[in-house]
């Protein structure tokens, strides 16, 4: 088995994106942690572009990089206590943070021994006009799920104004 | 294609964007207009899926299914939805100016429920399941100014969105090794290889992981008590109710129509669940002072019973898994109703609240004893029939051990239930006024009551709707 550059480019981003993402939970300050998170969601918009995915790419960028992360790093702007250092503290006892970590190794062996272990059928290669496709399923086939998208977003923003507005509703 | 079948959902959804829209314009206090225009809203699409109930179509490829099955649990959130809102008239006041959107979220939690129930591809059902979700976030969260309340909502969104992500993970392995999200395509195409791949396996398990976080099966049950008694009780009478329904629903489709194949795998892991479920669920119960929190502990302990009748996976566990979810909407509404009007009445969900309340209202006592009783399974109640069917269903499947189970905690539960008839009938009445029951709760308890009795005495007509409804592997 020959490593080819396709190869070596998905190793190095998986890496990028695991280690942002441990970044993000491990970090003390929250601000760090929110721009590790744009870290992760690039590092996840790479690997689109690596399967061939370059629509999702550019929009896990301009969705995820873009605003939602303009919106995490207003949020903590908003909310910033006095000491940054402190903003995102590690779980109170030792005990559970070792067994949380040792718990998410454990599942990624398993899942990971899971997906090493099964014999998998090679691709058919990329798809021609994967957006036109995408359109198509989305207000074809999907158009249930796609409509119901769209209420849950709706729904979403008026819970959100409901919870943030408080009991006197001013 | 007869896209006339989908009118059900989209009504459902029309109603709520129309009761959004009727707030925002009767502001500051919701016009009482809204309450009417949902519940008959409700009752006519009700009637509407009903009179269509023989009416079957395959939507998309198999995306979408309105089939006998979808119809039933279409017909039961419907139900459950319009008896929760006929009973929350008085309990809803507390909600002041945010009370049309509280009645909008319903509805559209109901939408998520029957795209849930008619998702034939994983991608609905995540869809249909987050729509439903969602709304419970905000909805638990109601009572803003309870740090309770508050507290569940925000319980319910950390770990809600977890058990979500488990079973993303799971449903992207079963698409990386099955090629699609359609169930009936999925079933096609991992039925060939005589071991199933070990990441098939994976994705089976956090499936499984993930949809027993939504019917609350130990071990994945932890949120469920702390949000059962944080919530709103017409809330958690929803939760308890239709979200439990929604998620079997969504496992059955997945687990009977995707996965049939890989029975043999997943049969005896249910099976265990349904065990430690039916066996924890009804010993911690035992130990409750507050009647919400039982129920809570109650509610876990059925979603045990149902899981018996989907470890036996044949004619008989199957139909009695869709019996025993309808007949326990109006046993465990009934039970929250009367809950509902107590703690309305008294300010308190402890089990002296309920002192003396035989003498005080005659007719709540008589619900709850008779709903409590028929969720115990004694007969000839409705609950005794629907254990009847699963357990039935669990000894021709060859699981004795643990239809044994379920007997002799189905004893237990006996003695936590008759707790609650013991204070209402010789607790020590503190109070001696009686309860005022507006007449739309009254309409919800008699309902309640009624079909508890009718189903009990006489469980053929269900039974026979049941066993045309159930999906077989």
């Amino acid at each position: 088995m020959t490593l080819t550059l396709h190869d070596a480019t998905f190793a190095l981003l998986a890496l990028l994106t695991l280690g942002a993402a441990l970044g993000v939970v491990l970090a003390r300050n929250i601000v760090h942690s929110a721009f590790l998170l744009v870290l992760t969601f690039l590092g996840v918009a790479g690997l689109f572009l690596t399967l061939d995915a370059g629509f999702l790419g550019l929009v896990q960028v301009l969705v995820y990089g873009g605003a939602i992360s303009v919106l995490v790093v207003f949020a903590v702007m908003l909310l910033m206590s006095e000491q940054a250092g402190q903003t995102n503290p590690p779980g109170a006892s030792r005990f559970t943070r070792w067994a949380g970590g040792v718990g998410a190794v454990a599942l990624a062996l398993a899942l990971g021994a899971a997906v090493c272990t099964t014999a998998w059928e090679p691709g058919s290669g990329p798809r021609p006009e994967a957006v036109a496709e995408l359109a198509r399923l989305m207000l074809g086939d999907y158009v249930v799920p796609f409509e119901a998208a769209a209420v849950l977003l709706l729904l979403a923003v008026v819970g959100a104004i409901i919870l943030a507005k408080g009991e006197d509703g001013r | 294609m007869p896209y006339g079948l989908l009118a059900p959902e989209i009504a459902v959804t029309s109603l709520g964007l129309v009761v959004l829209g009727v707030g925002l314009l009767s502001r500051p206090r919701p016009h009482p207009a809204v309450r009417v225009l949902a519940v008959s809203g409700l009752a006519l699409v009700l009637c509407w899926v009903a009179l269509t109930f023989t009416r079957q179509a395959s939507f998309f490829g198999g995306v979408y299914q309105v089939d006998s099955f979808a119809s039933f649990f279409r017909l039961l959130f419907l139900s459950a939805a319009l008896l929760v809102l006929l009973m929350s008239g008085r309990y809803a006041a507390r909600f002041g100016p945010r009370l049309a959107e509280w009645y909008a979220f319903l509805l559209f939690a109901t939408a998520g429920m029957m795209v849930m129930a008619g998702s034939g591809d994983l991608i609905a059902l995540y869809v249909g399941l987050e729509l439903m979700t969602v709304s419970f976030y905000v909805l638990s969260g109601y009572l803003l100014a309870d740090a309770r309340s508050a507290e569940a909502g925000l319980k319910y969104l950390v770990l809600g969105a977890l058990s979500s992500a488990v079973m993303l993970f799971g449903m992207s392995l079963v698409f990386a090794t099955a090629r699609s999200t359609v169930f009936t395509a999925i079933a096609a195409a991992v039925a060939a290889p005589a071991p199933s791949p070990p990441a098939l396996l994976a994705g089976i398990a956090l499936l499984a992981a993930g949809f027993a976080f939504k019917v609350a099966a130990v071990p994945f049950h932890m949120w469920a008590p702390d949000i059962y008694q944080g919530a709103p009780t017409p809330v958690t009478a929803y939760l308890a109710v239709a979200s439990k329904a929604a998620a079997f629903a969504a496992l059955l489709r997945v687990f009977l129509a995707a996965l049939p194949g890989q029975l043999p795998d997943w049969q005896p892991v249910v099976a265990l669940l349904a065990a430690v479920t039916i066996v924890a669920g009804n010993l911690i119960a035992l130990a409750q002072t507050d009647v919400k929190r039982l129920l809570a502990y109650s509610s876990i302990a059925q979603a045990g019973y149902l899981l018996v009748g989907l470890s036996a996976a044949n004619p008989y566990g199957l139909r009695g898994v869709l019996f025993y979810a309808m007949l326990y909407v109006f046993a465990n509404v009934g039970a929250f109703a009367v809950l509902t009007l107590v703690e309305v009445d008294t300010g308190g969900t402890g089990l002296d609240s309920f002192n003396g309340l035989g003498q005080r209202a005659p007719m709540l006592a008589m619900v709850m004893t008779v709903c409590l009783l028929s969720l115990a399974g004694i007969p000839p109640l409705a609950g005794f029939a629907g254990k009847f069917y699963l357990f039935a269903g669990a000894v021709q499947a060859g699981y004795l051990w643990l239809a044994f189970v379920g007997l002799l905690m189905s004893m237990v539960s006996v003695y936590y239930y008759l707790s609650v008839a013991k204070a209402m009938y010789i607790g020590p009445a503190e109070r001696t006024a009686p309860v005022t029951v507006p007449s739309p709760a009254r309409l919800c308890l008699w309902v309640c009551l009624a079909a508890t009795l009718a189903i009990g005495i006489y469980p053929g007509p269900l039974s026979a709707l049941a066993q045309v409804s159930a999906l077989l592997p």
